[in-house]
């Protein structure tokens, strides 16, 4: 399955074309929807791309490195109050915050990464989510108010479009927030092609293997935490200036376990799986409060299985196999 | 004499790659029936054909006029086969008598599996004394015993037996070998043995296959394969 | 001394319900090697079964027994009906599966019998209460005991216990002797979902029945068992005892309440870094 995603630079040039022009196709169409959407989904299209930020981060942990998290709410809670907290305090312009949101999140992932490095499985789901749960709690914490705002949590203040450019804020953070993870999704795919996501990748398939061979395992672990923690608290920085306001309970448990499942469902070794995983935990759970307003949660789970009965390799999965169908039928 | 255990044009796969093609196997009911042949030849693989175990199989197999292509493993061995797989398969954090006990599972005739429990000591003294032993703490020939024992507790008519000479002292061995000629006698346990020690095989067989890369290149009665020049070059070593 | 006698021997009663639930996990994932995220709801859901018996009419221990049933059958027909499809599908993809169970037994639960938080009955009369426990927390005590005890004899002594452990162990080999594993694993989550509801109905009483009344315990169990060693079933019940201490014990002199579950979990975790397999586990060693 990851070998079908993770496609090898040497596939052909014609086909590399055409993803190239739909891609960009793609991007101009992303980018001309502030125009034409309301702004309560432009509100909800800004949310897809944070959160696909933020599940790319996850992929990369945990598809492509094998590593299991149950706690990236906890990076996505960083970014949100650091850029909060900086904002309020300090004069540092916006766009900066995020940058230090993801500084912050890259050492705090890579701290982590290193003891967690000794556990596997289900003992580093737990103590990721240990991560998780201890967050909103943390934050709510008397010690940390004066910073944090406490239960009441603090307000994120709004600005003015730059250059004189005539949007409106939220517009020009749809199309900020686009840019970034243009940005980013770039930068991870050229990551993950090259040396390095090989070696990301071996040590997910064959940590003894990959040791043998001489990459570093635990050093690139750790980085690996750590870039992951970067993308998610980014997402979590950008969240922050979309919603203006953070509090604690906004950055449950439920918030982690919604990145997991959205991972899963988009394709976890790939990296348009975070984008279809973003539009599912955005969208699905309206969806299903329009269906049942008594058992909302109910009609989620039922599509959450639904998805892993139907594909339990994710949406991108499923699309690489119809794909492949598709390409050996047309020959 | 009818055949107890018939494979007719049996095929095996693992996924993609065919191991067995057009197979015609058949044991005799009370009868001895070696496999030989080189590794790879795909001795194991029929006999995992047989109960079903890991690889895709088609064909006709039957066993006591019953057909049994496709049933599960479970269903097939309840007919009355014990297998005895490569690896011994036993139950390494269960005890000897807890492995034993397992043997006799799908038994409900209480008193006969008691005496058939003496009976399998008395094969096995060893056994007897190491009854609360943890399985996995077995030296690799008690083990392979406990297998044969565990096999034996179903009272089966068919034993299936993989190798069991493998990565053991040619003592004890012996031992095993006098066991399951015993076992054929009196009870009249018939049994296919797959064995890579050609010269114990010929010993204790009465009817021998040799296989090759998955097809059957030779059959026929013990006494004669082993006079064949061919075999005992290749096989042998004279 | 005497408050802290009260802390310590009332971590030990919740400490046997973090034990059961730590048990049903750590006996679905000896069969299945998967950690059954939605055994929670599925005990909260027998107890409120239990409770509306009981408000029926029924006398306590009829409802308990009946809930007990319910609960065997329903986890048993989840394992038959779903769990089963996902054999040999990516372990995230199952961990989505279980989650999703979570979402619609708790919300199935929520629409049934709403979401009011409503009084459990206990039925262990007052006079059983000492100076450092109360009535119930006895009882509590003895019905883990029991219900542990039970376990126990089944998988050590009766035919089907053994081969439900040869089943989880070996299945290939204990098909070999005519065992069905297949319905080895659905008796599995039966029994595991009996063991939890018997966690929970024994909690309801303290912590108020509602549809999320699980979700803090079955992370403590959860925890337990890793602590304990996730393929050992008495470090499961070793280590809900501990964690039953250490969660009051953290409660009453460090940190308080609020704080309490995120410490007793840095504990645990602490514990792991330095015992990846757990204090009784056995690190699984396999070939290269």
């Amino acid at each position: 399955m990851a070998a079908a995603m993770h496609t090898s630079k040497y596939a052909a040039p014609a086909r590399a074309r055409w993803r190239t022009a739909a891609m960009v196709l793609l991007l101009l169409a992303a980018a001309l929807v502030p125009l034409v959407v309301s702004s309560f989904h432009l509100l909800q299209l800004t949310m897809v791309v944070n959160y696909a930020i933020a599940l790319l981060g996850l992929n990369i942990l945990t598809g492509y490195n094998g590593q299991i998290s149950l706690g990236h709410g906890a990076f996505y809670a960083i970014g949100a109050y650091a850029t909060a907290i900086l904002l309020e305090r300090t004069g540092i312009p916006y766009w900066a915050t995020i940058a230090i949101a993801g500084a912050i999140c890259l050492l705090v992932g890579f701290l982590f990464g290193l003891p967690a490095l000794r556990l596997e499985g289900h003992y580093l789901a737990l103590s990721t989510f240990a991560l998780a749960v201890a967050t909103p709690q943390l934050l709510k914490f008397r010690g940390v108010e004066k910073w944090t705002g406490g239960v009441q949590g603090t307000i994120v203040p709004s600005f003015a479009a730059p250059f004189g450019l005539p949007l409106a804020w939220d517009q020009w953070l749809y199309l900020f927030s686009l840019a970034i993870a243009v940005v980013l999704f770039v930068v991870a795919r050229n990551l993950l092609r090259g040396a390095t996501g090989t070696a990301i990748i071996a040590i997910r398939d064959h940590p003894v293997a990959a040791a043998s061979m001489g990459i570093d395992v635990a050093m690139v672990k750790s980085l690996t935490f750590g870039v992951s923690a970067m993308y998610t608290g980014i997402a979590g920085a950008l969240s922050a200036l979309v919603t203006q306001f953070v509090s604690p309970d906004s950055f449950s448990f439920l918030l982690s376990l919604s990145f997991l499942v959205g991972s899963v469902i988009g394709g976890a070794a790939s990296i348009s799986g975070a984008v279809f995983g973003a539009l599912f935990i955005e969208f699905v759970p309206n969806f299903a409060d329009q269906i049942s307003k008594a058992a909302t949660a109910a009609v989620y789970g039922l599509f959450m299985i639904g998805f892993m009965v139907l594909m339990p390799s994710g949406v991108a999965g499923f699309l690489a196999l119809v794909a492949a169908r598709v390409r050996a039928w047309w020959r | 004499m009818n055949a107890l255990l018939d494979l007719k044009q049996v095929a095996a796969a693992y996924g993609a790659s065919r191991v067995i093609a057009g197979l015609d196997l058949a044991v005799a009911d009370g009868g001895i029936t070696a496999l030989l042949g080189a590794n790879g030849a795909g001795k194991t693989t029929i006999l995992r054909a047989i109960c079903n175990m890991r690889v895709r199989v088609t064909g006709e197999l039957s066993f006591s006029g019953l057909s049994i292509a496709g049933w599960q493993t479970e269903d097939i061995v309840r007919l009355g086969i014990g297998h005895v797989p490569d690896g011994r398969g036993t139950f390494v954090h269960l005890t000897v008598a807890e492995n034993l006990a397992l043997g006799a599972y799908t038994r409900r005739d209480r008193a006969e599996v008691a005496a058939d429990l003496d009976r399998v000591y008395g094969y096995f003294p060893r056994l007897k004394e190491r009854v609360a032993q943890q399985a996995g703490t077995l030296s690799g020939g008690e083990q392979q015993m406990l297998a044969i024992a565990r096999a034996l507790m179903l009272r089966p008519r068919l034993l299936l037996l993989d190798e069991p000479s493998f990565g053991l002292a040619p003592l004890v061995v012996q031992e095993i070998f006098r066991i399951l000629r015993r076992v054929n006698a009196d009870d009249g346990v018939a049994i296919l043995l797959v064995e890579q020690n050609a010269n114990l095989a010929l010993e204790l067989a009465h009817d021998v296959y040799l296989l090759e890369t998955g097809r059957v290149v030779m059959h026929g009665p013990a006494a004669r394969i082993a006079a064949d020049e061919s075999v005992r070059r290749a096989y042998l070593g004279y | 001394m005497d408050a802290f006698l009260h802390q310590l021997l009332s971590g030990l009663a919740n400490g046997g319900i973090y034990a059961s639930l730590a048990l049903a996990l750590v006996m679905i994932f000896q069969a299945t090697h998967h950690i059954n995220f939605a055994q929670g709801e599925q005990a909260m859901f027998s107890a409120y079964v239990a409770l509306t018996l009981i408000q029926a009419g029924l006398s306590y221990w009829a409802a308990f027994v009946i809930a007990l049933g319910f609960a065997f059958v329903s986890g048993l027909a989840i394992e038959r009906i779903l769990i089963r499809r996902f054999d040999g599908a990516p372990v995230l993809s199952v961990v989505v599966v279980f989650l999703g169970l979570w979402f619609v037994i708790n919300s199935v639960a929520g629409w049934l019998f709403t979401y009011n938080v409503q009084a459990f009955p206990t039925p262990f009369p007052d006079q059983l209460g000492s100076r450092f426990l109360s009535a119930h927390e006895i009882g509590m005590i003895a019905m883990t005991l029991m219900t542990l005890a039970l376990v126990f004899v089944f998988f050590r002594f009766t035919p089907l216990g053994l081969a439900m452990r040869a089943a989880a162990q070996n299945p290939e080999a204990s098909r070999l002797v005519g065992i069905r594993v297949g319905w080895m694993l659905a008796l599995g989550w039966g029994l595991a979902g009996a063991v939890g509801a018997v966690a929970a109905i024994m909690a309801a009483p303290i912590v108020y029945i509602e549809p999320n009344m699980m979700a803090g315990i079955l992370l403590y169990g959860f925890a337990a068992a890793l602590l304990g060693g996730i393929n050992n079933p008495w470090g499961a019940v070793i280590g809900g005892l501990l964690v039953g201490i250490i969660e009051n014990i953290a409660g009453a002199y460090v940190v308080g309440t609020e704080l309490k579950l995120s410490v007793a979990l840095v504990i645990i975790v602490v514990v792991l870094v330095t015992r990846p397999a757990g204090l009784f586990g056995y690190p699984v060693v396999t070939r290269v």
